[in-house]
């Protein structure tokens, strides 16, 4: 324990003079109320401190107490189905309706640890040493924490425990005894050891219909999500949250809305996971910094999620991140640098955004953890671009780090085309190693069919600008036909709409069988323009309304229905043929 | 309450509102502090630097006639308070929180800090009432809910003070008898006149006892800008979270708040973002709209109408983008309606409501509420890209549907859009249905057959 006198103080910064030396990025309490903070700078015999709360009150004299440990947080299973705060203190459970500075006491989560070892087995980092039966029933392992090993010496009985209270002492070769729980303290900042990260294989399947066809993201991949306000980047973020195959999610909003956390927090126990049927609640843990919560504490909410996150990872567990917004976190870093003195580069940041931006995106990986296992974390992270400008500086260096960017249009959000996610300027990495996992679905034709969309809209963009200036009227009508083609794969396949609880996941099998129907169209659409049919007739088919409106109408349980759909095609085609030949 | 420690002679200089003194007190960081010259006026402030040696006080109005040597400041021992209680209604305060209609000074039952708590998110109710406007393009398409913040974004010389008035007196929950609703009226640097105007409007309509207002006006003290709403946020939140009244809050403008919140940055010499507008600026401003929501267990709401005129019509500018990352939607005001006489000239297709989706649909206001806003904003969409292909290739030049999106284009302005009375929610909704009647069915793709079976096709 060290001890420090505070010299100054103004803001969320401090200065203290010490008398035991403090290390950098050490955690520090400060004042009665115990306030929580770090040191990020040393001068001579004073350490400035950036505090995390409030400092309203404190007055020079005050203490500042540190343990010689980095900024850490307490990571377990216990986690799962609850909300806390950047700096993962629980918000639930407490009495008051607002959150005041200081630690507040909340009573530890009991979960059933059931021992997997017995005294005298050798354990090293990362190995299990029991199970622990977490919200819903599901099990996890409890393991060994990195840098941890040693003989068993004892352990608990099966039974009832809470989630800080020891359940296993290891002795190591020096005699020295650590204890387990079934959580443990970990530095934020420090990305948690591994024993060999993997090439990306398999695509979160986000049941998002342009993703998973156009824009797919692999598990362990990066991803970014910018748009100015209203395009429906939260949205998005908590439609990935709800109905990605992850097994665990991680949001963190970070300076956004309470109103939307809160949202979060009571429909997400209603929903059902599609593939599970447990409420969606059981695999989330949610991290809320809001807007009007201390700004400081907002830069350490990302470290604290991504810890999060790969401590689910090492269970062998595909985690996905959900971060809303890194921009609100890299002002956050700008503040800071700001009141430090820090020589600003691009509109005000600091010169090390483009470093941290890196640090943070890096620790997504599918890996092989410590046991042996295979799991994965995924990032996705919204930007909130100034003005909806994407050359500001957040958007092009988190650029130069994903292999997913979906970017997103107001011009569709005020359509109210959702996801507005622009097809022509998103693109994915990750596509050329997904085509193979597509394949050994039995799914060969993804790849074509995706080139064939692309393709598609790629025209109809090109072929709106010189319908601007000749007339649509006046081009061609196999271009016409183009025209009418994009606009049904647009309206029909790439819209979906995330409140309607038809459409709002998109089962691999369900997307498979759109896509086949929309290539189908476009093949007899094509014969029957040949033929001399004009767009305008086809447009009038009431298989065109049929295929914009499919996402709607057909339901995950009712997929046969694609068939008569797929009759209704036929049909429509087969009775203009007939009439056209009759006319002639 | 306040502690009566008074120090005088111990400040050393006065640079801009910053007021620096020995520190030989015991005091905390952000505790008040009036600063009183020589002239006798009181002077709010507060403590921003605290050493061992010298302390830093921000005074919150104008420095001009303080001198070092004869400047008393007394210090109030707790962070800025406001005095609040049931009598609050009906009277006008000034910036920061001083009675100003003539009256005795308002009785007070609690002190409330006022930069107020943030209120935890798990304590959060999630806002489903609908609130009826008695405006279509915001009824219909841009529904308001209880516990919102709904900001309009208008510019210098369009009618929303006339739309903000008109919402303050009309708004009402449907199907309810009257609840206890209270009204808050924020000027922060108006012209004397529009708070003039806003009064008689309340007063006429018999709202004036369910309101209190705050005035901070153009000729008042700019670095008291930054209070007023922070004084008024904290009557607002004890009438609807102790009083349990459902209180809207009227703002504007924000824009003024922002350009003294630059002007203090500057004084401070801290380093400039976006157009010289100061980093945080979003936080700040977060703090404010932020405190608009409700609570569960408490039967009150506190729902923000902000008004903000973008500077050069320029939805991009700090001050629009920031509100607009923050705030749960907005309602855009557009010049060119409010020159062809539509009023309210609301520029539907950029304004959004996001909390629209939680408070419409069935049970709630309407079964095919959503989708017929969602078809009215895909069919308006369309309809506006078609009329810029008209511009350049004429009308002749566009297939028939496309025509038809043209008409349609004109018909939403003239009868959704533009309304001379109140429409109910009903009234509003028929008139989507009709204007939509104007499009083929098969271009309805947003409508279920059902729903054209029902509104659309049907033979009256």
């Amino acid at each position: 324990m060290t001890n420090a006198t505070i010299t100054s103080v103004s803001g969320p910064v401090l200065k203290a003079r010490f008398e035991q030396p403090f290390q950098i990025g050490e955690a520090v309490r400060v004042g009665e109320r115990e306030l929580m903070g770090e040191v990020i700078r040393i001068q001579g015999q004073e350490i400035v401190v950036q505090v995390y709360e409030d400092t309203s009150g404190l007055r020079p004299g005050a203490s500042v107490r540190g343990n010689g440990v980095p900024l850490a947080v307490r990571v377990g299973p216990h986690l799962l189905g609850g909300i806390f705060d950047g700096l993962l203190r629980p918000l639930t459970g407490t009495d008051s309706a607002y959150i005041e500075p200081g630690s507040v006491k909340v009573p530890p989560r009991v979960l059933a640890f059931e021992p997997g070892v017995k005294e005298g087995d050798a354990l090293s980092e990362g190995m299990p040493f029991g199970d622990v039966e977490t919200l819903g029933g599901r099990t996890l392992a409890c393991l060994v924490p990195p840098e941890v090993s040693g003989k068993v010496a004892r352990i608990v009985p099966g039974g009832e425990y809470a989630d800080d209270e020891t359940l296993c002492w290891l002795d190591n070769a020096q005699s020295q005894c650590t204890e387990l729980a079934m959580s443990h303290i970990w530095p934020v900042r420090k990305p948690r050891p591994i024993a060999e990260r993997l090439p990306i294989a398999a695509p979160l399947l986000t049941g998002q219909r342009i993703l998973d066809a156009l824009f797919p993201v692999a598990q362990g991949g990066k991803a970014t999500l910018p748009g100015g306000f209203g395009t429906g980047k939260t949205v998005l973020q908590e439609s990935l949250a709800k109905w990605c195959d992850a097994d665990v999610i991680v949001y963190v909003g970070c300076g956004e809305r309470g109103n939307e956390m809160s949202g979060v927090l009571h429909e997400f126990p209603q929903l059902e996971d599609p593939r599970t049927g447990r409420p969606l609640m059981e695999r989330t843990v949610l991290i809320a910094n809001v807007s009007n919560m201390p700004v400081a504490a907002r830069e350490a909410s990302t470290y604290t999620a991504v810890s999060v996150a790969e401590f689910f990872r090492d269970q062998g567990l595909h985690v996905a991140l959900m971060a809303d917004s890194t921009s609100r976190w890299a002002e956050a870093l700008r503040e800071i640098s700001g009141r430090l003195g820090e020589l600003p580069a691009e509109s005000g940041y600091p010169a090390y955004l483009s470093s941290r931006l890196a640090e943070f995106y890096e620790r997504a990986a599918r890996v092989r953890t410590l046991s042996g296992n295979e799991g994965s974390v995924t990032i996705i992270g919204a930007v909130s671009p100034a003005g909806g400008d994407f050359s500001e500086p957040v958007t092009t260096h988190t650029k130069r780090y994903v292999r997913c960017f979906w970017a997103l249009d107001s011009a569709r959000a005020h359509a109210r085309f959702y996801p507005a996610i622009h097809p022509l300027q998103s693109y994915s990495e990750d596509v050329g190693a997904l085509t193979a996992w597509w394949q050994a679905q039995g799914d060969p034709h993804w790849s074509a069919t995706r080139r064939r969309f692309l393709t598609l809209l790629q025209q109809q963009a090109r072929l709106e600008r010189m319908a601007r200036i000749v007339g649509k009227d006046a081009l061609p009508m196999r271009q016409q036909l183009v025209l009418l083609c994009a606009q049904v794969v647009s309206e029909g396949f790439l819209r979906q709409s995330a409140i309607s609880p038809v459409d709002r996941y998109c089962s691999p099998e369900r997307q498979a069988r759109m896509m086949r129907l929309l290539v189908r169209f476009n093949e007899v659409a094509e014969k029957a323009v040949e033929a001399g049919a004009s767009v305008e007739e086809l447009s009038a088919l009431p298989v065109v309304r049929g295929l914009q409106r499919m996402g709607e109408e057909i339901a995950e349980d009712h997929l046969d229905q694609f068939e008569w759909l797929q009759q209704q095609l036929e049909d429509d085609f087969a009775s203009w043929t007939r009439a056209s030949a009759n006319v002639r | 309450m306040y502690a009566e420690l008074s120090v005088e002679g111990t400040a050393t200089s006065i640079e801009g509102p910053l007021l620096f003194m020995r520190h030989n007190v015991n005091v905390g960081l952000n505790e008040g502090a009036d600063v009183i010259g020589r002239d006798g006026r009181r002077r709010l402030g507060r403590i921003t630097l605290l050493d061992e040696e010298h302390m830093v006080v921000e005074v919150l109005e104008s420095t001009e006639g303080l001198s070092p040597s004869t400047t008393r400041v007394r210090l109030h021992g707790e962070p800025l308070r406001f005095g609040v209680g049931p009598e609050l209604l009906g009277r006008i305060f000034d910036g920061v929180g001083r009675v100003i209609d003539g009256g005795p000074p308002a009785p007070s039952v609690q002190r409330l800090s006022i930069d107020g708590f943030a209120i935890n998110p798990s304590h959060r109710a999630k806002p489903t009432d609908f609130i009826e406007t008695g405006i279509s393009t915001i009824d219909v398409l841009n529904s308001l809910v209880r516990g919102q913040k709904l900001p309009i974004f208008s510019g210098g010389g369009l009618p929303h003070d006339r739309i903000a008035i008109q919402i303050a007196r009309d708004a009402r929950l449907r199907g309810k008898g009257a609840e206890s609703f209270a009204i808050v009226f924020v000027g922060i640097g108006v012209p004397h006149d529009t708070a003039e105007s806003f009064r008689h409007a309340m007063e006429t309509s018999g709202a004036l006892e369910h309101t209190v207002m705050f005035l901070n006006l153009a000729s008042d003290s700019s670095v008291q800008r930054l209070l007023t709403p922070r004084f008024a946020l904290t009557a607002a939140e004890y009438l609807a979270f102790h009083e349990g009244k459902h209180v809207l809050v009227v703002m504007t403008d924000m824009t003024n708040y922002s350009e003294s919140l630059r002007e203090v940055s500057a004084s401070h010499a801290e380093v400039p973002g976006r157009k010289g507008y100061p980093g945080y600026m979003y936080s700040d401003l977060a703090t404010l709209y932020e405190r608009a929501g409700t609570v569960i267990g408490v039967s009150g709401s506190l729902t923000q109408l902000p008004i903000l005129t973008m500077p050069s019509d320029d939805i991009t500018h700090p001050i629009p983008d920031l509100t607009g990352y923050i705030t749960e939607g907005q309602i855009v005001l557009d010049r060119e309606l409010d020159r062809q006489g539509i009023y309210p000239p609301v520029k539907v297709l950029p304004s959004l409501s996001r909390l629209m989706k939680d408070g419409t649909g069935k049970g709630f206001s309407h079964e095919d509420h959503p989708a017929l806003a969602q078809q009215l904003y895909a069919a308006y969409a369309h309809a506006v890209q078609m009329r810029v292909l008209a511009s350049i290739v004429g009308t002749e030049g566009l297939p028939k549907t496309d025509q038809r999106f043209l008409e349609f284009g004109d018909r939403f302005e003239r009868e959704i859009v533009q309304q001379v009375e109140r429409r109910t929610l009903e009234e509003s909704m028929n008139a989507g249905w009709e204007v939509l009647k104007t499009l083929p069915f098969s271009e309805l793709h947003r409508l279920s057959d059902e729903q054209i079976r029902r509104y659309i096709s049907k033979t009256d």
